[in-house]
């Protein structure tokens, strides 16, 4: 009878990847939150003028999306690290990583959404 | 001298229990495992790994006082009352402080640990160059006790996927290895998501290495040449 083998699947070759897009995905987070920083700073303070006229900026509202891209895919990368230790049994695994994915995936659209929709 | 051993026999007791022990020291005895020994005079159904005595087997480590290390290289002076003697965290227990190692070996032989050199055997030795044999310190001194893995929670979560603070470490060390001609496997083995990255370096290994050893570095490596290779 054919039936499921019970060896231990070890082997996927995405580890080294994921590792190395998590640590430029920090750094690129990090240089976004110095900019901000450094332009609230230069601004003298946070207020809805600065905040409206600095996303009125074209460049700085793609900038915003390449940080929030940083975002999701570190958060991908962490939570399925979390998911991996903890989640045992394979079908949960896989359905916790599907309700992430698309959690991220909506986090996604919402930022679309608020960068380039109406106002 | 005050001691909290664990107690457990697998076959008669239904949960593993603390027991108490009270004992009278003699003067020449100086590191914990002594203390043990005698001990096993005075209550004999105690069960422990012991061989060398000098930190060079790696049998009797256990878990002491909340943390992992060497009992024959233990001194009593250094340790708070009562003892608390407890296996090795995370492994199936066999009796009292003996656990199974089946896994962790099973992971240590997951990497090859032995040179690969399929060319032809030389008229003479392999040789090294002080350079290249100097690489290798740090990393051939594991005595596989298994006190690192048995601290690292990704080991306790992943025993059967991640290797381990001492496979990674041995791993490294025939990487290393200039006589060594199998690194393309070696790296291919690393590049699964559980068996290298699941370290996170909180480096508990590096806290409990009864040798002074430095697996997070070693891991590391592994990580930097595994990037290297990619991009």
């Amino acid at each position: 009878m054919v039936g499921p083998v019970h060896k231990l699947a070890v082997g996927a070759h995405y580890g080294g990847w994921d590792w190395l897009v998590q640590r430029a995905t920090a750094l690129v987070m990090l240089a976004y939150t110095v900019l901000f920083i450094g332009i609230v700073l230069w601004n003298g303070g946070l207020s809805y003028p600065v905040w409206k006229s600095l996303f009125a900026n074209g460049a700085f509202r793609v900038v915003s999306f390449v940080f929030m891209a940083a975002l999701l895919y570190h958060a991908w990368v962490g939570a399925r690290n979390v998911l991996m230790d903890y989640a045992k049994p394979t079908a949960l695994r896989l359905a916790l990583m599907i309700v992430v994915v698309a959690l991220l995936a909506a986090y996604a659209g919402w930022t679309v959404q608020l960068l380039w929709g109406d106002a | 001298m005050r001691f909290s051993i664990y107690r457990y026999d697998p076959e008669k007791d239904a949960a593993p229990r603390m027991q108490d022990y009270d004992i009278e020291l003699d003067p020449h005895d100086r590191m914990l495992l002594d203390a043990l020994i005698r001990l096993k005079t005075v209550d004999d159904s105690l069960a422990f790994r012991r061989s060398c005595r000098e930190g060079v087997c790696g049998s009797d480590a256990m878990n002491i006082n909340g943390k992992n290390g060497l009992a024959c290289i233990t001194n009593l002076k250094t340790l708070k009352e009562p003892v608390v003697l407890r296996p090795l965290p995370g492994q199936p227990v066999v009796r009292d402080l003996i656990v199974d190692m089946t896994q962790f070996f099973a992971q240590y032989h997951s990497i090859k640990p032995y040179v690969v050199d399929d060319e032809p055997p030389p008229e003479r030795e392999r040789l090294q160059s002080p350079e290249e044999r100097e690489v290798l310190n740090g990393l051939y001194e594991c005595i596989l006790c298994a006190c690192c893995s048995t601290a690292c929670p990704s080991f306790w979560w992943n025993p059967d996927k991640f290797v381990g603070p001492a496979g990674l470490l041995n791993a490294y060390r025939f990487i290393a290895d200039s006589r060594d001609h199998d690194l393309e496997w070696r790296l291919d083995n690393m590049q699964d998501p559980y068996r290298l990255f699941r370290c996170h370096s909180i480096m508990n290994c590096v806290d409990v290495c009864p040798k002074g050893l430095n697996p997070t570095r070693a891991i590391g490596n592994i990580k930097s040449m595994v990037v290297k290779r990619a991009v």
